[in-house]
C-alpha cells in the first residue's frame, strides 16, 4: 500500500461535497473508553471511510462524528469490545445523498 | 396517530418500497417509515437497476423513471499495479425496446419509486426512526415504537425492509449481530463531466446506452472484494469494496483505496477533469446464504439487504430487494384477504415463494463460495491477479524472443505465483466447486 500524504485535509474537502443535516449537541456516536483502546477501536481512525476516528493528545482514540456517513462500520468492528455506543441519528437529521 | 394498520413497513429502499407499493395496490392501508429528509436520502448503491424485478411490480416503470443510461456494455478488469487485463462484452441487442439493466442514481431512484408508492395509497412518513417493536403478551410483533411524539402504531404485520445496518431487529432480537466478514465496506464517488464526455470516452453512441465496468485485483489491495466504475448519462460512479474484516485486520483506508483506484493508469483518463460531487459509503451484505437469518415470525417478515439478499458474484442485490419485497407483501396480502393472522406459520407462503424463484435458488447456489474466497484470499487477490498481468506481458512483448520460449516462461509465471502445479490446481478446483 502506497501512503498518501495528509488524510484530515483531503477528507475534508471530500466530505465538502456531502449534504449533512448535523444534530447539534447529539451525537450519535459514542465511545466508552475502556482501560485501554482495543485494537479493534484504534484500527478505526485507519479504516472508517469518512475519517471521524482520531488519536487525542493522550493517544486515545477520539469521535467526532460530524461527517458520518452512517455506514456502521464500527459498530461492527467494536460490537465484541463495548466501546462504540451507535444509534442512528434521529430522524431527518445525519448525511443527506444527493446521488447515493 | 392510533389508526392500526394492515401493514407497516420500515425503510424506504427497493426492498420496501416494492412492499409497499405491491400491498397498497392490493387496498390494504400500509405505513411507511423513513429516517431520511426524503425517501432516498439516506440510500446507497453502484448502481444498477435490473428491469426486470421492477417490471414485475411496476411494468410501465420506464415512462417516467429517472433512469441513466441502459447497459450495452459490460467489462471485468482483473489489475496489477500497472496493467488491466479486460474481457468486454458488448451487443447492440441491449439495444432493445425494453432493455435489461440500467445505471441509476439511487437518492433520485428512490425518491421516484417512493412517489410510486404513494400514489398507490400508502401513507409515506420520512424523517422518522422506528426505535423499536412492540410486541403483545404471547411475543408476537404488533407494532412499532418511533422517535416522534405520539406513541406506538399497531399493525397486522411489520415489515423490516431496514436495510444491512438497519438496528430495529436486531436490537428485537430477530436478527444476530452482523458479522464482520459477512458485509463488505463499499465507498464511491459520483464525478461529472459532460454526457458528451462520457459517451466518447466509452464509445457509446448517444445519452442513452452505457458501460459497466467491474474490478479485480489490484484494486482491492489483496482483500477480498471488488472495484466497479459505472457510467451514468453525465456522471461516473467509481468504487471500491471490502470484507470489514479484511479492513480490520489490514488496517488500510478505503479512501486510500478508492484513490489509488483512480489514479491507475487505465482509470485516470476515464475521469479526468471531472468534478467530484459526491462521496459515499455502505455496506453490503456478502455473507451469502449461511447469513441469512430467520426471515420470518409472528407478526415481522424480513426482506431486502436486512436479510442478506446479495448475491455478490453477480454484483445483484436490488433485485433481490424488489423480489423479495415483492413476494412478502404478495403472502402478506392473500393472508388479509383470508383474514388470518400473520404468523410464522402463515408466512411460510413468503417462505417458500422465495424457495420457489431465483433468490434462494441463486443464494443456495454460491453458499460456500464467501468461505472459499475468504480462504484463498491471497491467492485469488493477490498471487493471480499479478501472475495473469505479467504472463500476459510476456505474450504481447516483441522482444527476439522465440515463442515456445515465451510460453514456457508465462506457465513458469503461473506456477511461480502458487509454489507449485499442484496448489495451482487445487484453487482451480476449489474456486470450481464453491460455484458448482
Amino acid at each position: 500500500m502506497t501512503k498518501t500524504p495528509d488524510k484530515p485535509a483531503r477528507m475534508e474537502e471530500r466530505l465538502y461535497q456531502n449534504r449533512y443535516m448535523v444534530d447539534e449537541g447529539r451525537p450519535h456516536v459514542k465511545i466508552h473508553h475502556q482501560a485501554e483502546d482495543s485494537p479493534q477501536l484504534k484500527t478505526l481512525t485507519r479504516i472508517c471511510p469518512a475519517g471521524c476516528y482520531s488519536t487525542d493528545e493522550n493517544g486515545r482514540v477520539q469521535v467526532a462524528a460530524d461527517g458520518c456517513m452512517e455506514c456502521g462500520t464500527c459498530r461492527i468492528v467494536c460490537q465484541a469490545t463495548g466501546e462504540i455506543e451507535w444509534s442512528y441519528p434521529r430522524g431527518g437529521y445525519g448525511i443527506l445523498f444527493k446521488f447515493g | 396517530m392510533s389508526e392500526h394498520f394492515d401493514a407497516i413497513v420500515v425503510g424506504a429502499g427497493p426492498s420496501g418500497n416494492a412492499a409497499s407499493y405491491t400491498m397498497a395496490k392490493a387496498g390494504l392501508s400500509v405505513l411507511q417509515i423513513d429516517r431520511g429528509e426524503y425517501p432516498g436520502s439516506k440510500n446507497v448503491q453502484g448502481a444498477i437497476l435490473y428491469a426486470d424485478a421492477l417490471e414485475k411490480i411496476i411494468p410501465d416503470f420506464r415512462d417516467d423513471a429517472p433512469l441513466e443510461r441502459h447497459v450495452v456494455e459490460q467489462r471485468i478488469w482483473v489489475l496489477d499495479d500497472r496493467a488491466h487485463t479486460g474481457s468486454h462484452y458488448r451487443s447492440d441487442d441491449f439495444n432493445e425496446e425494453r432493455p435489461n439493466r440500467y445505471t441509476i442514481l439511487r437518492a433520485q431512484f428512490d425518491k421516484w419509486f417512493s412517489k410510486k408508492v404513494r400514489e398507490a395509497g400508502a401513507l409515506v412518513i420520512t424523517e422518522t426512526t422506528v426505535t423499536g417493536l412492540v410486541r403483545n403478551e404471547a411475543g408476537a410483533v404488533i407494532g412499532i415504537q418511533t422517535d416522534r411524539e405520539g406513541g406506538p402504531i399497531f399493525a397486522k404485520v411489520v415489515v423490516l425492509a431496514e436495510g444491512v445496518n438497519g438496528l430495529v431487529a436486531q436490537r428485537a432480537g430477530l436478527r444476530p449481530e452482523l458479522k464482520t466478514n459477512h458485509v463488505a465496506l463499499a465507498v464511491k464517488e459520483t464525478h461529472f463531466l459532460t454526457e458528451e464526455k462520457v459517451r466518447e470516452r466509452f464509445n457509446l453512441n448517444g445519452e442513452e446506452d452505457g458501460v459497466v465496468i467491474e474490478v479485480l485485483g489490484s484494486v482491492t489491495s489483496g482483500m477480498v472484494g471488488t472495484g466497479f466504475l459505472y457510467t451514468n448519462k453525465e456522471s461516473i460512479s467509481i468504487g471500491v469494496g471490502c470484507l470489514v474484516s479484511d479492513y480490520a485486520e489490514t488496517g488500510m483506508a478505503p479512501y486510500e483505496l478508492l484513490d489509488r483506484f483512480k489514479r491507475h493508469p487505465s482509470v485516470a483518463p476515464l475521469l479526468r477533469g471531472s468534478e467530484m460531487k459526491e462521496y459515499v459509503a455502505h455496506l453490503i451484505p456478502e455473507g451469502g446464504y449461511n447469513a441469512i437469518p430467520k426471515l420470518t415470525g409472528d407478526g415481522w417478515v424480513i426482506v431486502g439487504d436486512a436479510g442478506q439478499f446479495v448475491n455478490a458474484v453477480h454484483r445483484e442485490g436490488s433485485n433481490l430487494a424488489m423480489t423479495t419485497g415483492r413476494m412478502a407483501a404478495e403472502a402478506i396480502i392473500a393472508l388479509r384477504k383470508a383474514d388470518v393472522p400473520i404468523t410464522e406459520a402463515a408466512l411460510k407462503l413468503y417462505r417458500d415463494a422465495l424457495a420457489d424463484s431465483f433468490v434462494m435458488k441463486d443464494m443456495k447456489k454460491y453458499r460456500h463460495l464467501p468461505g472459499t474466497l475468504e480462504r484463498n484470499r491471497d491467492a485469488l487477490f493477490g498471487a493471480y491477479p499479478k501472475a495473469l498481468s505479467s504472463a500476459l506481458q510476456t505474450l504481447f512483448r516483441v522482444d527476439g524472443v522465440a515463442k515456445r520460449d515465451k510460453e514456457r516462461e508465462m506457465l513458469g509465471i503461473v506456477k511461480k505465483s502458487r509454489g507449485s502445479w499442484w496448489a495451482v490446481a487445487t484453487d482451480m478446483f476449489k474456486l470450481a466447486r464453491a460455484w458448482r
